[in-house]
């Protein structure tokens, strides 16, 4: 129905939603550490950058396709892991704001590697690019890592909410992100608990880099950068506080991006930032704490 | 066997041993709750020392603290009201050393508050003030402690609910713990503890009995000292 009003072919909306899928995947992996750390991390996109040039360092190589997928995880939970260690860690007791231009600092240094490494023209994942190739359904062509993502990040969701629901861990990091405090005094050891949201948002951030580098195959320093941005933006507009606000401000914003790419004419989709932004400010206005926050509850602090 | 945690604030020092209450009553601000989070690792102590079955806890984390067998219930209770009641009580069990029967321990707690069982599944926000305080106890019960501390558990309760809270020190000091219970009502502190110190300003001024439950001369003479 709005595809038709909109003048939008069923395809434009399977990618979309894919689109959406894999922000919403990202907006959990900014989300979990959030909670956990009050802590915005803007390197995230280069934790992505950091898998998608081991898949395409892995596809030069001529590994198989599964090897590069296991490189892709190794190098971004290990950095993941390095950053909590080196970074995170010392500086937790820190205010919000060094910790903040800390992950400035991390995302421009990695990137500054990644140009040293790779280059500036950067290199070309091609191992998967297979999953680009349409399949029909029902009279739809439709891009099968656009039916890939969007399995994906519905198994991953479903995961995650098992892990937060149904283990020890998953309640630990619940009342960590509500009141750390407390769940010190409890027993909860607080090392752990940042170690596991750290490695879980890791996790998510390698899966990204594996879709993300089927869209897009050339594989530059900034590379999902403007990515990041954009599902900052929308995380902040669903509602940083609560893991499922944030979660669906990464989905709106993914899906809205993915529509306004596929209604706005091809001579004018420079545009599509502009729009996005728009957008955002527009929410802002009207609901300072979160699009999909309870009404009543606080704005976002500490951002 | 010593079985206590000695602490300081400036210059106070008591110690506590297991199967008996310490009442800690003083005035707002008397350094009764610093003396807790001194205990529980939130604050360093800059002079002094705080041992556990001999050994100084100073300078340890609040989870290793509370691992090693020291439960706080804090002020305000701090329920996680956005999680259930079963939920509240599953996260006590972090600071639980791995022995003991864990059954038989919910059990036990559950014998001491019936509310915490019957309103298992509710959300921990949705139970009154009282039955908060009842669960926040239980929480720190489930940990199988050997020390329990109390920051002003009556606080804001009604008078049913504080004979409750007060009743429940009992039987959980019968069962062997060590309770330091940190209070604002001096009188039915001083009635319940085995000793009570008054603070006030950051020292101890006085110890009071039992026996001295009556004499309210000598506590607002203290109070005010």
């Amino acid at each position: 129905m709005i595809a038709a009003v909109l003048g939008i072919d069923w395809r434009t909306l399977a990618d979309a939603f894919a689109l959406g899928s894999i922000y919403a995947l990202m907006a959990i992996g900014i989300g979990l550490v959030f909670g956990v750390l009050r802590l915005v991390n803007f390197a995230y996109g280069q934790l992505v950058m950091a898998g998608a040039f081991a898949l395409a360092l892995a596809s030069q190589w001529g590994w198989p396709v599964w090897a590069g997928i296991l490189l892709c995880f190794a190098v971004v939970i290990v950095l993941s892991l390095l950053m909590d260690r080196i970074v995170f860690r010392p500086l937790r007791e820190q205010s919000p704001a060094v910790m903040l231009v800390a992950t400035f600092a991390v995302a421009f240094l990695l990137q500054s590697i990644a140009l040293l490494w790779f280059g500036s023209l950067g290199k070309i994942a091609t191992s998967l690019s297979f999953l680009q190739r349409p399949v029909t359904i029902s009279g739809v062509d439709i891009r099968k890592i656009t039916i890939v993502a969007m399995v994906v990040a519905a198994c991953c969701l479903v995961a995650l909410v098992l892990l937060l629901n149904k283990t020890n861990v998953g309640l630990h990091m619940r009342a960590a992100a509500m009141d750390f405090q407390t769940a010190r005094l409890l027993g909860v050891r607080a090392n752990r608990v940042i170690a596991s949201a750290v490695l879980i948002s890791g996790l998510l951030a390698a899966i990204v880099a594996v879709m993300l580098t089927v869209q897009t195959p050339l594989v530059t320093p900034d590379f999902a950068l403007r990515d990041t941005i954009v599902v900052l933006a929308g995380v902040v507009v669903g509602g940083m506080n609560r893991l499922v606000s944030a979660t669906l401000g990464g989905f709106a914003i993914g899906f809205a991006s993915g529509l306004l790419g596929g209604a706005l004419p091809t001579n004018q989709s420079q545009y599509l930032p502009s729009f996005v932004f728009a957008a955002v400010i527009v929410v802002l206005l009207i609901r300072p704490g979160g699009l999909f926050s309870r009404p009543g509850q606080a704005a976002v602090d500490r951002v | 066997m010593r079985h206590g945690a000695v602490a300081a604030v400036r210059g106070v020092s008591f110690a506590l041993d297991r199967g008996e209450i310490v009442g800690l009553i003083g005035p707002n601000g008397a350094g009764k709750s610093s003396t807790l989070h001194a205990v529980m690792g939130l604050l360093r102590p800059v002079k002094g020392d705080i041992r556990l079955h001999g050994t100084s806890v100073v300078g340890r984390r609040p989870e290793d603290v509370a691992r090693a067998g020291v439960a706080l219930v804090p002020e305000g209770r701090r329920i996680y009201g956005e999680l259930t009641v079963d939920e509240n009580l599953r996260l006590g069990l972090a600071g639980r050393r791995a022995r003991g029967d864990l059954d038989a321990d919910l059990k036990r707690v559950y014998d001491l508050f019936p509310v915490v069982e019957e309103f298992r599944r509710r959300p921990a926000g949705a139970l009154s003030g009282g039955q908060q305080q009842q669960l926040a106890i239980a929480r720190a019960l489930v940990a199988d402690p050997d020390v329990l501390l109390l920051d002003e558990p009556s606080l804001g309760l009604a008078p049913l609910m504080v004979d409750i809270v007060f009743d429940a020190l009992r039987a959980i000091r019968d069962r062997g713990l060590a309770v330091l219970l940190v209070e604002q009502r001096a009188q039915r502190t001083v009635a319940l503890a085995d000793r009570s110190h008054v603070m006030s300003n950051g020292t101890l001024r006085l110890t009071l009995g039992p026996e001295d439950a009556a004499d309210t001369t000598t506590m607002v003479a203290a109070y005010f000292a």
